[in-house]
């Protein structure tokens, strides 16, 4: 059952994520962006990760890729043409992919042989009461500094974006 | 069976990881690029969660939170980065925003 589980949302993510790459438009590479966040969400689900998946569908596929759509809808984003491409990017652009491909299986291959495994349920430690606890704990320093990021973003994010008043 | 191999959650990582690279590197809209960085992203929030299930311990799951808001952080400058781009430029085309200055 959980096999069966991983391998649908896997293919359902994988699937989405050659949509990403091969669309011509990008309102349809942010639809199947939202696919494979979807996805990984159930993965993550399964792995016990419970505050992260919830976080990955209102962070992720809710907040940042209506960001995404919205600047795409403003801009008026249409097809992207095709010319333009390098001569050293079509030549040795997929088989230099396809290695580093093979060369990221095979090394988590090796690390991790057959034995190792998951089942749903080998890890509780996911949930927001726990995710909390090490958050405002052993991790309050980085938190704090990451709410001091996001101020800024913020303020970065309305300057730039700003119309010029003079 | 009814256990799946650590190894598989990686190897999707790996598989996600090389199509964001993939889309970074041969795609020209800086909006699908952009996108592309996001799913590099989640291929390796992917990767955080496995190890963190792996280790029995809650630390992975944390560094995965700090990715997520550090991107969401990101996404806010660089959308409005490419809206000035846009203002100024009047394209969406990378090859087009060569140079810094005009």
């Amino acid at each position: 059952m959980e096999v069966v589980i991983f391998l649908v949302f896997a293919i359902i993510a994988v699937v989405c994520a050659i949509n990403v790459v091969v669309q011509t438009h990008p309102i349809s590479s942010a639809i199947s962006l939202v696919g494979v966040m979807g996805s990984l969400a159930v993965l993550y689900l399964l792995l016990g990760a419970e505050f992260l998946a919830a976080a990955q569908v209102i962070v992720y596929a809710g907040a940042v890729m209506v960001l995404f759509v919205f600047v795409i809808m403003l801009l008026n984003a249409g097809t992207e043409s095709r010319k333009g491409r390098s001569f050293m990017v079509q030549l040795l652009g997929v088989p230099l992919l396809v290695t580093l491909l093979g060369l990221l299986a095979y090394i988590v291959q090796r690390i991790y042989p057959i034995g190792a495994s998951v089942h749903f349920g080998g890890f509780t430690q996911g949930t927001p009461r726990d995710v909390g606890r090490a958050l405002f704990s052993t991790y309050l320093l980085p938190f704090e500094v990451t709410s001091i990021l996001i101020l800024i973003a913020i303020l970065g994010a309305i300057v730039l974006a700003r119309k010029e008043l003079d | 069976m009814a256990e799946i191999p650590i190894a598989w959650f990686l190897t999707l990582s790996a598989v996600l990881f090389v199509l964001g690279v993939a889309g970074f590197l041969f795609r020209r809209n800086i909006i699908t690029v952009f996108m592309s960085i996001e799913l590099m992203l989640n291929a390796v929030n992917l990767s955080f969660v496995t190890f963190s299930y792996r280790l029995k311990q809650v630390d992975g799951n944390l560094f995965a939170f700090f990715v997520m808001v550090v991107a969401a952080a990101e996404a806010a400058v660089g959308l409005a980065i490419i809206l000035t781009v846009f203002k100024n430029r009047s394209t969406l085309n990378i090859d087009e925003v060569e140079t810094m200055k005009n």
